[in-house]
């Protein structure tokens, strides 16, 4: 607790929790706060939808990359330099005029950290958890994401096992884009399903 | 339930690739905490998992972090770390 000097003194129950917790790790010795400050740093800045949205880029550009994506998701994403935890058992699930994929976790908040970053609190919600799976369509369109009645829904429950990636239609007129201009295009929402890209 | 539920409020934040995820410093801090902690003891993610989805269960009305805090406990205790008694 080197830099404890640094740091707001707590002031609820619970942030005095998270202090005791680290005190206790640090104490026997098993990280150092450095390290967790380390690890502040990595996923504020280095994991988010940016490499997800790298991903998609090159799926919308390179039909032999989407490919391997759609059949071994892990490899092919490890390919672009993104693994780590939530991130072991990759599965890219593809849009299409006939379906339209959308992500969930019923249980707890199971999220593909290496090319999403951390979850958005709704997805962490009980409403979005509920609703995704009882009614998806309308869960969809009060976000803002209409469906057409003749596409079908498909709802991905993140598992204990699998994390699931959705990839979005590559939008019409966006043919004269680069890879790097297409990336920039894509969202977070789109590849979690509640956005159409 | 309504539409004017908080997480669907939520979802009309204009979208953007830098997505805010934690609302207060200690929450960042125990996400952190575990994920270090799992890696320097060399445990499966789903060790702690396993935990998140427990205290989630357990009570779900808690707040997310809340029951983050308490897998990140409860797994130091099932390791023999000692981890803290329940607080509140």
């Amino acid at each position: 607790m080197g830099d404890r000097h640094h740091k707001p003194l707590p002031t609820t129950p619970i942030e005095e929790r998270v202090v005791a917790l680290e005190a206790l790790l640090t104490g026997k010795g098993i990280l150092t706060s450095e390290e967790v400050d380390r690890v502040i740093e990595y996923y504020e800045h280095e994991v988010g939808p940016m490499n997800g949205a790298r991903v998609v880029a090159r799926a919308w550009c390179d039909p032999a990359y989407r490919e391997r994506l759609l059949e071994d998701a892990t490899s092919a994403i490890a390919e672009l330099g993104f693994s780590g935890p939530e991130g072991d058992h990759m599965v890219v699930v593809e849009n299409t005029p006939a379906v339209h994929n959308v992500v969930v976790c019923t249980l707890c908040s199971c999220y593909p950290w290496p090319v999403l970053g951390l979850p958005p609190n709704w997805y962490k919600s009980p409403p979005y958890r509920s609703r995704m799976v009882r009614e998806p369509r309308v869960a969809l369109a009060e976000m803002g994401c209409r469906v057409a009645d003749d596409t079908e829904v498909r709802v991905w429950d993140s598992s204990a096992e699998v994390r699931y990636l959705v990839l979005p239609m590559r939008p019409e007129g966006t043919d004269g884009l680069t890879e790097p201009e297409l990336a920039r295009i894509v969202t977070r929402d789109g590849m979690i399903g509640v956005a159409h890209h | 339930m309504s539409v004017r539920d908080d997480a669907f409020e939520e979802a009309t934040i204009p979208r953007s690739n830098g997505a805010l995820t934690f609302d207060a410093p200690w929450q960042s801090r125990a996400h952190a905490l575990a994920v270090s902690t799992v890696d320097a003891l060399g445990l499966s993610w789903d060790a702690f998992r396993v935990e998140l989805m427990r205290a989630i269960a357990q009570d779900p009305g808690r707040g997310y972090w809340d029951s983050w805090v308490i897998a990140l406990d409860s797994l130091l205790r099932g390791l023999g770390l000692n981890g803290l008694s329940e607080v509140g």
